[in-house]
């Protein structure tokens, strides 16, 4: 009977590692795996014994979490790669622990850059003392961490905060009759969503505007639907959809359209959404929705210029680096913006 | 039918009806009704309205109920019979419906993720798919049945890696399906009022309805279920019956991703169908079927699943807010399970009987 | 209370929908006495003992306790077990996956803390005490189901009961094991220790039993001191009639001539996993033989290999003339072989599967996946058969697990004699049900085989395969040893077969 058990556990295992070398094996370019194992490293480029080029560990959140994600990942590949000089190693988690064992193992292995995007942002601390103390610089992207600043060389950040009032300073230019607000939030208490709900409430409840129906659609386009599918129901009168992010924006819509309710440019609802996924863009490009608010993701170009800097020996200005981010209006949009900040 | 062996027969149809396991959805579905009653009788108006397809669709927050809770109704029929046969339950047909849904898109788009037309049939799509799904359902099956492993924990390794095997099969792309006819299902067809997804549903409550009615299936999943000794002695095969139900599930997840899939015309692998696994769990148990495996009882499991979209319809009707809408969700969630629990269910009938006993004593006497 | 009593049961009313299981029961235990409660399948005996451990609460009535003012209250096993009423029940209850000792000891820890040591050297000394041949860390389930009743009584014997139900102990026990048992009971009796017997041995009643208590239908027939009721008269009054059963039987018995035809069924070198050597049988049109041999002798392993219920490792088996292959039960079902395991609990009931369902279970199997019976058409089946074997239900769709031990065994029979087996192997049929029932299953086994159809028939008790028998097949060791027919078919030849010449075994 252990015998058979035992059998079990080692067939399934087999299987799981299996599927798993599956996946890992294909060569897109993104595509890796989140499971069982602890933060997966993968070589993207030999290491060279000549020592020329720059080593930096990556890690990253998983690329298969978000669209942004995704990009993001892309973006830095294609910066880090050996054609530019680099000898870059990726490990992806979305758990602080596994991505902290990965940092560990870049040290170890001696890398001249660390660049991080922590899943959490506390207990860091004593990771990247050990950094410090073996002489690898760190830089963080996308999103902050609580150490000491004198632990890390840059952090290149959003602020969702700025996205938001950018997005709500467009609204208000709209000079809408009236201001009759269905607010799709994203997951309750993410930095996204509390940067781009803050922005509109402080405005709402400045100028009077009403928040028909404020609810979290947890960055989900099908909970959206079915929010905004309820305000139909319930006869409740809006002119305006503001999204939190893309796919909820995507789901009003569909919704909307389900109603025979018009939408975009010059029509009854403003539809409003957040992170420049490139077919939201071609939304806006068609004038069915309104407004797509950037999140940058593509901070390679911001480290790589630190680094540059830091092998010079030159000075960084400033430590945290906040990066441009466009709000797009469907009036204005060109083929060009779709082509170039789409994600 | 069995009135002339029982010798209260007739007598006791109250406590028959409440003994009944698909009263306490039923009570739950009339409860929820009677609240929206009292707080906004409009809730339940339907009207006649043209969509943007310009075809004329019936409308209003019951239609939007099972409209949405159509997906789940589905998934808790394989649910439901997984359950039974096997004594646990498989938590990957989120993660499964973004794997069938993955691979309905790339079929349907083929290689490119924008294209003008649809690279394939729909019907040959959608049997890919589910082809694809069953093969995902069998590989559960497998592992609970033949390698005896816990179907939590078994069906934890797709749980785990199906999203990241959904995002591959696409190149983490995210095509868009062109055309009309694919919105179909998961919207309207044109000239027909009712929502496609409870069209599809129904008819996979024909299906399922002749499934029980004309094979063994039932029984033999629940004697399976309850003691698979007996099963094996009584010549059935319980690893076969286990993976069938498996199976079976699967395919329910397949109709469940191309309905999902449909509404948005693409995927998010991430989010798409995301906790569903633990709603088709609570449709079950809504349903009084025990979660442990054996008897069910299917029509109260699809009751269940359209009372768990009552609330979530009504929740959002009212305008909970947002950070608290978990915590009313588990309230209204709490009472209703333990309202099903058969133990419960047994306490409210003996009491129901006290009361009524004395007065039947005196029926008796007169 | 009366002087002397330990409890004292007074108007005890419990039903279920459907059955009024008890009406009006009274019941005396008193201190140091062992006291037999009697009475058919349903008469009650179950529900009274349930009533007194807390499984079910009494709908009216009063208990009363030594050494507890007024009426007490038990509405749960826990309370039951703090006024001191301990119970071993009929079917083993024990956590087969723990080991012996975890499970002498599970639900008793005063504190959150478990001390292994200790606790394995406590069971350990108790064991040995009982002289049960077992290791305190062994698993249960790896032990014989002897065994696993042995360590039920440790543990009910352990928790220092003034009250100790013994429900059907010595069904699975050997007369060595019983002896043992009864050793115990008349020193916890000596220790003032009030114990409830239930039981289907009449001897074992007149051998250890002080008073007697009989039930019938729910309700009290009377209480005896054991010299003054006769044996006859105590069948007599659980059946509620004047007869005599046992003589009846006698009558019908054995038609059967060898006529030496083909036989029904014939086995060379059989052989399982489960450790039998090879053997050969068979079976012919309207016969009736059984395998007997002590506890554990591989009987039942013998019949299970030919149902193909294990492994089956080596033989050629023919049914009719004609080579079949048998691996699978339903090979065997496919072939017109039926089966009613020894474990009814374990191997025989869907326990939360109806009474119809039940019954039509092994048919509908044999009929196939997708030709499904109606459902008017299952409930004809098994009307039939509720009526033709008198099964006491409250109706078709009653769960199974809800009905007596006699008549979940009744409705197993009548599930395989609904495939219109050719041959019908029954294990013991007759384990821990009542006198009647037993009765009537050994007069249903003579005239199946009148009508041709042919039974392989295993029983503890010897005198039962005497009067239904025509041939026996002795076990010993795992090992088919002897076959008895004719004359050779009495007690003493038997015990000599299963003894063996051989000193050393026996």
């Amino acid at each position: 009977m252990k015998l058979k058990k035992m059998l079990s556990m080692v067939v399934s295992t087999v299987i799981c590692a299996t599927l798993l070398a599956g996946c890992g094996g294909n060569n897109a370019p993104a595509s890796t795996t989140k499971a069982a194992e602890p933060a997966k490293t993968e070589a993207a480029a030999p290491a060279t014994e000549s020592g020329k080029k720059i080593k930096v560990g990556i890690i990253n959140n998983d690329p298969n979490e978000s669209g942004y994600r995704t990009a993001n990942d892309k973006d830095l590949k294609a910066t880090f790669c050996e054609a530019n000089g680099f000898d870059a190693s990726f490990a992806y988690s979305l758990k602080n622990d596994e991505q902290i064992t990965a940092a560990q193992k870049f040290i170890q292995d001696e890398v001249d850059y660390l660049l991080l995007s922590a899943a959490d942002t506390a207990g860091w601390d004593g990771v990247l003392k050990d950094a410090q103390a073996a002489g690898v610089k760190v830089i963080l992207f996308d999103r902050t961490i609580d150490a000491d600043p004198s632990l890390y060389e840059a952090s290149i950040v959003s602020d969702m905060a700025k996205e938001g009032e950018t997005a709500v300073e467009w609204l208000k230019g709209q000079n809408l009759p009236k201001y009759e607000i269905i607010h799709l939030q994203g997951v309750m208490g993410s930095a996204a969503q509390k940067g781009r709900s803050g922005a509109l409430d402080a405005t709402a409840k400045d100028l009077g505007w009403t928040i028909v129906t404020q609810q979290t659609a947890e960055w989900n386009a099908e909970k959206a639907q079915q929010i905004v599918q309820s305000a139909i129901d319930s006869n409740k009168s809006f002119n305006v959809i503001y999204a939190e992010n893309d796919d909820m924006a995507k789901g009003a819509v569909a919704a909307l359209d389900k109603a025979n309710i018009s939408h975009g440019v010059g029509k009854d609802v403003v539809v409003m959404g957040f992170d420049c996924n490139k077919w939201a863009l071609e939304e806006l490009l068609a004038k069915n929705w309104n407004y797509d608010g950037q999140c940058n993701p593509f901070q390679s170009s911001y480290i790589k210029d630190i680094i540059d800097k830091l092998e010079k020996g030159e000075a960084i200005g400033e430590k945290t680096i906040i990066m441009n981010e466009k709000g797009f209006d469907a009036s204005t949009i060109t083929q060009e913006d779709v082509d170039n900040y789409g994600i | 039918m069995s009135g002339k062996l029982d010798p209260k027969g007739g007598g006791s149809v109250f406590s028959r009806v409440l003994r009944n396991q698909i009263f306490i959805p039923f009570a739950a579905l009339l409860l929820l009704a009677l609240f929206n009653l009292i707080a906004d009788p409009s809730f339940f108006a339907i009207n006649l309205k043209m969509n943007s397809a310009g075809s004329y669709i019936l409308s209003g927050n019951l239609i939007s109920i099972i409209d949405n809770g159509s997906e789940l109704a589905i998934l808790a029929i394989g649910m439901t019979l997984v359950t039974a046969s096997s004594k646990g339950q498989d938590i990957s047909v989120g993660a499964a419906i973004a794997i069938s849904g993955s691979v309905l898109l790339r079929v349907l788009c083929g290689n490119d993720t924008r294209p003008e037309t649809i690279q394939a049939p729909i019907i040959v799509a959608f049997l890919v798919s589910a082809v694809a799904a069953m093969c995902f359902g069998a590989f559960n099956g497998v592992l609970v049945a033949y390698f005896r492993i816990q179907p939590m924990v078994a069906t934890l390794i797709l749980f785990t890696a199906g999203r990241s095997i959904a995002a591959w099969i696409n190149n983490n792309e995210l095509p868009i399906v062109p055309g009309e006819e694919f919105t179909y299902f998961g919207g309207y067809i044109p000239g027909c009022p009712l929502p496609t997804p409870f069209l599809i549903a129904i008819l996979c409550f024909v299906l399922t309805w002749a499934m029980l009615k004309f094979t063994n299936i039932g029984l033999y999943s629940q004697s399976v279920g309850i003691n698979e000794k007996t099963s094996r002695l009584n010549g059935l095969n319980p690893e076969l019956i286990k993976l069938t139900t498996y199976i079976i599930l699967g395919l329910c997840v397949a109709v469940t991703g191309l309905i999902k899939v449909s509404r948005l015309s693409t995927i998010n692998y991430s989010v798409i169908a995301k906790d569903i696994e633990m709603d088709a769990i609570l449709a079950v148990a809504l349903g009084g079927n025990s979660l442990s495996g054996g008897k069910f009882n299917m029509a109260a499991s699809i009751l269940g699943a359209y009372v768990i979209q009552f609330l979530t319809t009504t929740l959002y009707k009212f305008d909970v807010q947002a950070t608290a809408l978990p915590a009313y969700k588990a309230v209204v969630v709490i009472v209703l399970v333990v309202m099903s629990a058969p133990v419960v269910r047994e306490k409210i009938s003996r009491l129901t009987k006290k009361i009524r006993s004395p007065k039947r004593t005196a029926e008796n006497q007169a | 209370m009366q002087q002397g009593s330990l409890l004292e049961l007074r108007g005890i009313y419990k039903s279920f929908p459907g059955v009024k299981a008890l009406q009006n029961v009274d019941f005396t235990l008193r201190e140091g006495e062992i006291h037999a409660l009697m009475g058919e399948n349903g008469a009650g005996k179950s529900t009274l003992i349930k009533v007194l451990t807390g499984v079910y609460v009494k709908d009216e009535g009063d208990i009363f306790i030594k050494g507890h003012d007024g009426a007490v209250q038990i509405r749960s096993p826990q309370e039951a077990q703090r006024v001191g009423i301990s119970t071993v029940y009929q079917e083993i209850t024990l956590c087969p996956n723990l080991s012996v000792a975890e499970n002498i000891f599970i639900g008793r820890g005063k504190g959150a803390g478990v001390n292994w040591r200790t606790m394995n050297k406590k069971a350990g000394e108790l064991l040995a005490s009982l002289g049960i041949a077992v290791k305190p860390t062994q698993q249960l389930a790896s032990c014989s189901i002897a065994v696993q009743q042995m360590i039920a009584i440790a543990r009910a014997v352990d928790m220092e009961c003034s009250v100790l139900i013994l429900d059907e102990p010595t069904s699975s026990l050997d007369e060595s094991e019983v002896a043992k048992l009864f050793a115990l009971m008349r020193k916890l009796k000596a220790r003032g220790v009030g114990i409830i017997f239930v039981t289907h041995f009449l001897d074992q009643v007149y051998e250890v039993c002080d008073r007697i208590t009989v039930l019938r239908d729910g309700q009290l027939v009377g209480e005896y001191e054991i010299e003054s009721l006769p044996r006859l008269q105590l069948v007599s009054k659980m059946l509620g009639k004047e007869l005599d059963d046992m003589a009846d039987i006698k009558n019908d018995m054995k038609t059967f001539d060898d006529d030496g035809g083909t036989p029904v069924y014939e086995a060379e070198n059989l052989c399982s996993t489960e450790g039998i050597k090879p053997f050969n049988f068979h079976i012919r049109r309207g016969e009736v033989n059984g395998f007997t041999g002590l506890l554990g002798s591989g009987r039942s392993e013998c019949v299970r290999a030919i149902y193909g219920a294990d492994t089956v490792t080596s033989g050629t088996v023919r049914m009719d003339g004609k080579h079949v292959k048998i691996t699978k039960p339903k090979d065997a079902m496919k072939n017109g072989i039926a089966y009613l395991p020894e474990d009814r609990k374990r191997d025989g009931i869907v326990g939360d599967l109806s009474v119809r369902e039940n019954i039509i279970l092994a048919l509908q199997v044999k009929t196939g996946f997708f030709r499904p019976f109606s459902k008017a058409k299952q409930i004809a089946f098994a009307e039939e058969y509720i009526k033709l074997l008198d099964i006491k239900t409250a109706s078709v769709n009653t769960p199974i697990k809800s009905l007596s031990g006699g008549n979940q065994q009744k409705v197993i029979l009548a599930r395989w004699l609904l495939t219109h087996p050719k041959y019908l192997i029954l294990d013991e049929p007759t384990r821990g049900i009542d006198v009647g029932t037993k009765v009537d299953i050994q007069k249903l086994v003579l005239k199946l085989a009148s009508e041709g159809m042919s039974i392989t028939f295993i029983s503890s008790e010897t005198d039962e395969m005497l009067r239904t028998c025509s041939r026996l097949l002795v076990m010993r060791d795992r090992k088919l040893v002897g076959e008895l027919v004719g004359d050779q078919l009495t007690q003493n030849t038997i015990m000599a077969t299963i003894a063996g010449g051989d000193q050393n075994v026996g």
